[in-house]
This record gives C-alpha cells, sequence and structure tokens, in this order.
C-alpha cells in the first residue's frame, strides 16, 4: 500500500519549482508542515556519519547537523546507529547528560528540543532528519506521523538522487520509486550476494536497473527472487537468464 | 490434558508474555500466525497491524502466499482483514460464492493461491482496534465455532501484549515503535533475500530456517536477521539445515 501522505509530500515537492535543490525542498516543506524552528537532513553510511550535509532550513540548521559529524555525537548519529528516532524534547532538562559536547553547543544555539528520524531501508542507513525547535515540548501525535511521513519521503528523495547522480528533477519517477513491497526487499538482498556487495549497493544496482530499462522495481524484484534475472559482477546491472530454481 | 490443551496452554502464556526485556514485535507476531495454524483448522495466517498513521501494514504471516494475499488486499481495497479492521468485528462468509459478492478480486486472488476460505479476526482492546488476524483455509468453508472463539480469544490475548508492551514503553517508544518494526520488518526480507540467495532455497523455506534456528537458541528473529546480513552467522544456519527435516509447505 502506498502511504498516501508520502506520495503527496512527494507530488508537492514535484510541483515546487525545479530552482531548489531536491533535499533543501524537502526540508523546507517539512519545516512549514510542522512547528518546529529547523530542519536539517545529512547523509549517513554503514560506517556512520559521512560529513555529508544535505540539505537544511537555515545556516543555524547546517551548523548543527556539521557539529554532530564534528563531534561523533547528537541525536542523528544515535538515530541512525539504532534505527531507532531519537525525541529529545526538552534539552534544558536532558541534553547535556546525554551528549555532554552537542548538548551544550545546541542549547547555546538556543535549541531546546530536538527531533531526529533515521532514513533507513531495512538494514540500509542512508541518512537523518533532524527536526530543531526554540521551544521545549513533545510532538504530538499528529506531528509525529507527519514527522515519519517527511522521513519515510527524505528516504525516497535520498534513494531518487542517488540512481540519478545527483540529478534532483522530481516527478514519476521519484514518486514511483516508494515501492516497499517485499519481494524488492528480499531481491535486494539476493543481489547483495549476487554481487558481492553491499545491501546499500543492491539496491542501487535494482533501482538503475529498473530506471535504464523502464520497469518497475516490483517487477524486477519479482524476477530476481522467482530465479527468472540474475545480476553478474562484469558489468552494471547485467543479468543473464537462468531456468526457475 | 491432551496435547492440544496443553500447546494451547502454552501458547496463552507465550501470548501474555509480553514484559520481557527482549521483546520483539515481530517474532510476537509471527508466534501468533504460526500458533494460529498450528491450533486452528486454518492453513495459513496473516496478521496486519495499523501504522502510527492510521494505513495498514502486513507485519507477519505463516507462509509467504499469507503475505501476498494479504498484500493484495491492501492493494485491492478489499478483503476480510480490511473490513474486520475497519469495522472492529470478526469477518466471516459461509461459502465461496458468499466471498465473492463481497470480495471478487480477493476471492480470485485466494483462489488462485489455492486457498478456498479467508476469515479475520480483530485485534482489539476496548475501542481501540490496531489489527487484525487472518485465516486462510485451503477447504471451502468457515472455521467452526470452537476455533473461532480460540482463534478471537488468542488475537485478543496477543492484543492485550502489544498494548501492555506500548504502554510501559515510553513515550517516544509508544509513538515509532510501530515504525521501528517495519525497519525490522524490511531488515527481515533483506536478510532471507541473502539467506536465500547463499543457500539456494525458497523464500519461504530461508525463512523457516532463521524462524528455526532463533527459536531453537532462544534468540530474537531481528538479531538473527541483522546477523545474517553482517554476515556472521550464515553458515551455521546452514549447518543445521542439513540436520532439520524437510519443511513441508502449508499452502
Amino acid at each position: 500500500m502506498r502511504d498516501q501522505r508520502v506520495v503527496e509530500i512527494l507530488s508537492g515537492l514535484a510541483h515546487d519549482g525545479e530552482q531548489v535543490l531536491l533535499p533543501a525542498r524537502l526540508c523546507m516543506a517539512c519545516l512549514s508542515a510542522l512547528p518546529v524552528s529547523g530542519v536539517g537532513a545529512s547523509l549517513m553510511t554503514a560506517a556512520g556519519p559521512s560529513g555529508i550535509v544535505l540539505a537544511a532550513t537555515d545556516e543555524r540548521a547546517r551548523q548543527l547537523e556539521e557539529l554532530q559529524f564534528a563531534l561523533g555525537e547528537g541525536p542523528c548519529v544515535e538515530a541512525s546507529g539504532s534505527g531507532w528516532p531519537v525525541l529529545e524534547p526538552d534539552l534544558v532538562a536532558t541534553g547535556s547528560p546525554r551528549w555532554p559536547r552537542f548538548g551544550a553547543a545546541v542549547l547555546d544555539a538556543g535549541v531546546r528540543a530536538v527531533f531526529a528520524f533515521p532514513l533507513r531501508v531495512g538494514a540500509i542507513r542512508v541518512g537523518v532528519l533532524d527536526l530543531y525547535r526554540d521551544t521545549p515540548g513533545l510532538l504530538t501525535n499528529r506531528d509525529l506521523a507527519e514527522a515519519l511521513a517527511f522521513a519515510d519521503a527524505a528516504t525516497a528523495v535520498v534513494l531518487h538522487m542517488q540512481d540519478h547522480d545527483g540529478y534532483d528533477g522530481a516527478g514519476p519517477a521519484l514518486i514511483g520509486s516508494i515501492d516497499s513491497r517485499a519481494e524488492v526487499h528480499q531481491a535486494t538482498g539476493m543481489v547483495a550476494i549476487q554481487l558481492g556487495v553491499s545491501l546499500a549497493e543492491a539496491l542501487l544496482k535494482l533501482r538503475t536497473h529498473a530506471y535504464a530499462t523502464s520497469r518497475t522495481m516490483s517487477a524486477i524484484a519479482a524476477d530476481v527472487v522467482n530465479r527468472r534475472m540474475w545480476f553478474d559482477g562484469d558489468e552494471v546491472g547485467t543479468t543473464r537468464r537462468r531456468g526457475p530454481l | 490434558m491432551t496435547s492440544r490443551e496443553q500447546r494451547l496452554a502454552t501458547t496463552f502464556v507465550d501470548l501474555a508474555d509480553t514484559l520481557v526485556a527482549n521483546f520483539d514485535v515481530i517474532d510476537f507476531l509471527h508466534t501468533l500466525a504460526a500458533r494460529s495454524v498450528e491450533l486452528l483448522d486454518a492453513d495459513a495466517a496473516g496478521i496486519m497491524l495499523a501504522d502510527q498513521r492510521g494505513g495498514l501494514r502486513v507485519m507477519a504471516s505463516s507462509a509467504e502466499e499469507a503475505r501476498l494475499l494479504e498484500l493484495y488486499e491492501l492493494q485491492s481495497d478489499e478483503g476480510p482483514c480490511l473490513d474486520c479492521y475497519r469495522s472492529g468485528r470478526p469477518v466471516v462468509r459461509d461459502d465461496l460464492v458468499a466471498m465473492r459478492t463481497s470480495w471478487p478480486l480477493f476471492t480470485e486472488q485466494l483462489q488462485a493461491l489455492g486457498f478456498h476460505s479467508a476469515q479475520a479476526l480483530p485485534m482489539r482492546l476496548r475501542n481501540e482496534t490496531i489489527g487484525a488476524l487472518n485465516l486462510f483455509r485451503l477447504e471451502p468453508g468457515r472455521l467452526n465455532e470452537a476455533d473461532l472463539r480460540i482463534g478471537q480469544a488468542m488475537a485478543h490475548v496477543a492484543t492485550v501484549g502489544l498494548m501492555q508492551e506500548r504502554a510501559i514503553a515510553a513515550s517516544e517508544l509508544l509513538a515509532t515503535q510501530l515504525q521501528t518494526a517495519l525497519t525490522s520488518r524490511v531488515q527481515l526480507e533483506q536478510a532471507k533475500g541473502m539467506l536465500a540467495q547463499r543457500a539456494g532455497l525458497p523464500m519461504d523455506q530461508a525463512f523457516q530456517l532463521m524462524r528455526d534456528y532463533a527459536r531453537s537458541r532462544g534468540r530474537r528473529l531481528s538479531d538473527v536477521a541483522a546477523q545474517i546480513i553482517e554476515g556472521v552467522l550464515d553458515d551455521e544456519v546452514l549447518r543445521k539445515d542439513r540436520r532439520t527435516r524437510p519443511t513441508s509447505p502449508r499452502a
């Protein structure tokens, strides 16, 4: 089932004009949809922070993202590592003990609450979406649901940019990419073994192959899972036919 | 007690026992699905839960077929599980004719996969319905009353267990737990794919292998999946495979 809200968010980004990069548009949309003061998105890798800030709604948010990379601690590092959202509604009360150095810096910057959402596809760590707020307090359930939808949309954006070489033209390709059927993930696991690569690379291979052959991810995944298609190491996305198992 | 009664008693204890340190939602739901097939006159079972945004998600199933059917229900927006979740009441039909009238697309898929009966029981506590348990049969016809009651009791105890688990968690866990469970779910699929490829197994047998391994060592399914992905568990699982009896898929 498509998550209707995620599709809405992505469609909204597609219509927001092409002058601003897609991740920046996503952060801005997130900022206007939620009661927060700033939004930042960063790329993560299996090894930890990549040091790459994808986008931020303002200079302070960008600095806080970079600071987490520099210090190696903070909600985004924690969220990405654990796969759990990190919700810190009152940094004055709890921030410092949790992240001694980042806690102090974030308070100095005037931030009172921070909410970090891991962008993950199962075991694949894609990035983190960080929301900053100048006032303490919990996100309501409705806001949390909205933030989670934005995290899903952000995941789609990052994956889309990866297999479009950073080009961020939105549109149908972006929205069509949020297929999360079981077969897609099973095929990712199979291709990772076939090619001897990480799950992240295997997913990218599947996606670029889908894009290059104008087929859907689920069609390709079904072929892989049913052993009708095989990924070969020699060339990118090369396949050869094999009989069923 | 007969062995079935003993098994029932154990199942109820297992389903109520969620206040443990290493509680794992996905594993828990798979237990519910597996025990439903074992104890009721059903050939496959699947569980859908509502996520924080009110959308239903397939969370666990006893066989790939059950998962496919549930996914199909979600896509076509018709079927017993959806009706059950929306109404909060059990949904059963007497025969295929009645099923076809209510859910033409779903019933066609059901038959295509070799099943001839489907019913759904709500996972509901007081006024809150959090999901539904779907039961599929190869033979036409509904479950008998006794089985329906036992199935409903299992779904109920499981719901209480889940709610309890959600209630004791900190507020942030409460709101994001299902999201995290979804990540585990995806991770499980990735691990299944890796194992299926490496061992040359069909998907559901790869899953069976992971489950049996987790069970026999008292490990969490999510942890086993994570270790397969990290590449530290594969051989051990495979060695065990050679010793296990041939698996007979239920459907």
